[in-house]
């Protein structure tokens, strides 16, 4: 098990790398700069008044739309993954048996088109 | 004694981080600490040697299903103060069903036992090809069925997303490519003689 | 390479994916004027279906996934019939709210495609797949009138509770997986019978059961029924009330009788719990309400506490009684729908049980339907309904379930007075306004079938009711 953690050990020191930066340079922020805070400082600032709501606005709805396409096709290209990697065990039927998997997304996909969900107005 | 060391630091990050996820007072911040969660049990998955799983979790649950939290998040206008005033109301009971599910967690563990089938699939040589591999064998086709259930599955979400949520808008106008490039020439142009001083009308 | 072999056994499920999948090109094509030809041709595929289902042989098929028998046959003709009945009688509805659309019918047809599959599930994976496309695509039909608020938050709360329910269920599977080494149901079935039985096993079994029972809406996880059928249109709610049940309950009899009869003793109290429970709730709550859709909700909790306590006695007369009992549910249900989708007045729904008051002087040939499935509903003798009680008491009472029998007993008693309410409304309060007129002629079909079928077809000619469904419960106890 341990000759698999060893090939993960790049990732590893790249995520030590990337943590031990971050937290030097905002440490050291902390730490070496002056910090005098107040009140005024603090609060956000916009064009010189005090901000008049919450800067979050409402999304429209097809941004989830696109959202939940996005994952479905997602998911579809997880499946793509295996299938690409065995393919030369699982031989025609394996073959087939993706095609027709994407053969029922495509109509899904013909459906979504047809109906208009890809156009942004 | 490294795999134990990166275990811990994973898990430890991964339950602080789903304890943010329902504390955090901001939705986005909930959000954000649900894709660290969901990165370090990633890597829990890896610690196992299962790496499609950790890979299908970074790409499908980081890369999409969080963005796609962050969309729903955004899209409710809720008042998070207000939401949150019942929390310290419903903590006790919160906490009685936590204990309970726990308690049924610790007596299944108390009382161990596994059937020898279990425990055989558990000593077996776990082969040497890697899981992606092992699993493209199987799914395509001694679970082809269930694979295209999937498929199905995943046609009904699509068709159900476009139900629920697409509204055609009145007055947008697209384009329309076949009636523009089918437009002829007599249709758009008209050639008016026009006289000096007179000018066109109508 | 044999994972082709005894393929044929999916046929019915194979062509109602490729029938939802080209009647979706053809909507799509043809735009909201094709509503009506998909419709029909949706309800065609059905039969067709229906008729792929009785000409199956028995077997298994796809290593072991996938299972056909005399008892999955006869549940999947009831769906089948359930979601093409439901299909006819949406038509006026819709028309009526502006919602027609196209995919609704077809989303019926892929919800039924998951109910055949969860139907013939052979494994724990292929019953969670049955079951997820199922509930995806009737969240989907509750929410459909997606402009009208109550229609949108039933789908979601349908939504959010039906989730929590698959989670349990998937967890609980999990659970079986890990302590009981397989997920197919033979499988299991070996391993219990061997005596290795886990405790962490029985765990996933209650939680398997939790899961499933939430989908019959039984009892302790019934919460939802009520606001879900209030707020759903109205066919979407006769679908609901009858065609996911006859798929679930299907599936609990094939998961209890099938993989875990040999703990009979661990699932056979949290059953008789289930049913004493959901006969009493379903019987008390019933009484204060007003509306008549909330009312059939507390109805059809009832009556699955009574289908849950034939299966409960664990033996052959047990899943015969499930079996009548799903078919006589079926017509009485659909019958009763058919009225309350009939009720309205100027083109507007109404949904009051005082909208009915005097409904035998304006309508007499309605009234009288919605008396006999009412009778019917209250287990009142001669009609279907009796037999079917009658079949579940002598199943409970024969296994041993005296206590349970009796409270059971008790609550039909107290669950007749709401029943027979309305039939007081209808025959001896002042006339209300009459509804729309003439009754439309899908409608008028589907409540002259089911009461026909409710009196005098069914008590009459039993037989071969009879003879089918205890051919049905006979796979579980014959050499599998």
């Amino acid at each position: 098990m341990d000759a698999l953690l060893i090939e993960y050990l790049p990732i590893l020191v790249f995520i030590g790398i990337a943590a031990g930066l971050t937290i030097a340079m905002v440490g050291a922020s902390y730490l070496i700069a002056r910090q005098a805070p107040d009140s005024e400082k603090l609060s956000p600032f916009e064009c010189g008044f005090a901000p008049f709501s919450d800067a979050r606005a409402q999304f429209d709805v097809r941004f989830y739309l696109v959202a939940i396409l996005f994952i479905i096709f997602d998911l579809e290209v997880a499946f793509l993954f295996p299938w690409a990697v065995a393919f030369k065990d699982i031989g025609t039927f394996g073959f087939w048996s993706m095609m027709l998997f994407l053969g029922i997304l495509t109509v899904g996909f013909v459906y979504e088109w047809k109906k208009g969900a890809l156009e942004w107005e | 004694m490294i795999h134990a060391l990166a275990f811990y630091v994973f898990a430890a990050v991964t339950v602080v981080s789903a304890f943010m996820v329902i504390s955090a007072r901001n939705p986005v911040h909930s959000v954000l600490y649900l894709i660290l969660a969901f990165f370090n049990s990633a890597a829990l998955f890896l610690l196992m040697g299962a790496e499609f799983i950790a890979m299908i979790l970074v790409i499908v649950y980081v890369g999409a299903v969080a963005v796609l939290f962050l969309f729903v998040v955004m899209m409710l206008d809720i008042n998070i103060a207000e939401l949150r005033q019942g929390f310290l109301k419903y903590l006790p009971i919160g906490a009685a069903v936590g204990i309970a599910l726990f308690a049924e967690i610790l007596l299944a563990l108390g009382a161990w036992s596994v059937s020898p089938v279990a425990a055989g699939s558990l000593r077996a040589k776990v082969s040497d090809v890697p899981n992606t591999e092992a699993l493209g064998r199987l799914i395509y086709t001694d679970y082809m069925f269930l694979f295209q259930a999937a498929g199905m599955v995943l046609l009904i979400a699509m068709i159900g997303a476009i139900v629920l949520t697409l509204r055609t808008r009145p007055g947008v106008r697209r384009q329309k490519i076949a009636a523009q490039i089918g437009r002829r020439r007599e249709e758009a142009v008209v050639l008016v003689k026009t006289r000096v001083g007179e000018g066109v009308s109508s | 390479m044999d994972g082709l072999h005894n393929w044929t056994l999916a046929a019915p499920e194979i062509f109602l994916a490729a029938a939802a999948m080209i009647l979706l090109m053809i909507g799509v094509y043809r735009g909201e004027r094709g509503a009506d030809l998909v419709s029909s041709l949706c309800v065609a595929s059905l039969g067709i279906a229906i008729f792929l289902v009785l000409r199956l042989e028995h077997g298994t098929a796809y290593h072991e996934l996938f299972l056909v028998d005399a008892f999955t046959k006869m549940m999947k003709v009831l769906s089948l019939l359930a979601a093409g009945i439901a299909i006819v009688m949406s038509r006026s509805y819709f028309v009526l709210v502006g919602v027609w659309r196209f995919e609704f019918p077809v989303l019926v047809l892929l919800a039924t495609l998951g109910m055949l599959v969860m139907i013939s599930a052979n494994d724990l994976m292929t019953l969670y797949l049955g079951l997820e496309m199922q509930s995806l695509a009737l969240y989907v039909t509750a929410a459909f009138q997606r402009d009208s608020e109550r229609s949108t938050e039933a789908g979601l709360k349908y939504f959010v509770l039906s989730s929590v329910a698959s989670g349990m269920l998937l967890y609980g599977a999990s659970l079986v997986y890990g302590f009981a080494g397989t997920t197919s149901f033979p499988g299991l079935a070996r391993g219990f019978l061997a005596g290795d039985v886990a405790t962490g096993a029985i765990i996933g079994l209650v939680f398997v059961l939790a899961g499933l029972v939430f989908k019959i809406s039984a009892v302790p996880f019934h919460m939802w029924t009520p606001d879900v059928y209030e707020g759903a249109p109205t066919p979407v709610t006769a679908l609901f009330s009858v065609a996911p049940k006859i798929a679930a309950m299907s599936l609990i009899v094939s998961v209890v009788m099938g993989p875990f009869r040999p703990l009979l003793a661990q699932w056979q109290q949290i059953l008789v719990a289930v049913a004493v429970l959901s006969t009493i709730w379903g019987a008390i709550a019933a009484l204060r309400q007003e509306n008549i859709k909330r009312l059939m909700a507390y109805s059809s909790i009832a009556n699955m506490g009574y289908v849950v306590l034939g299966l409960a006695a664990g033996t052959e007369e047990g899943v015969r009684s499930v079996v009548i009992y799903m078919i006589i549910y079926l017509a009485m249900n659909v019958g009763t729908f058919a009225v309350i989708l009939s009720m309205r007045r100027k083109g507007v729904m109404v949904e009051r049980i005082s909208d009915l008051s005097g409904l035998a002087q304006r309508q007499p040939m309605m009234a009288l339907a919605l008396l006999l499935f009412m009778f019917s509903m209250a287990g009142i003798p001669p009609l279907a309904g009796f037999f079917a009680k009658l079949n579940v008491f002598l199943a409970a009472i024969n296994a041993g379930l005296y206590v349970a029998a009796t409270i059971a007993v008790l609550a039909s008693v107290v669950g007749a007075y709401y029943y027979v309410r309305i039939v007081k409304v209808m025959y001896f309060d002042d006339p209300a306004e009459a509804f729309d007129r003439p009754v439309e002629r899908d409608m008028a079909v589907v409540m002259l079938a089911t009461a026909l079928f409710v009196f005098p077809v069914f008590p009459v000619f039993q037989a071969p009711f009879m003879n089918g469904a205890q051919a049905a419960a006979k796979t579980f106890f014959s050499g599998r």
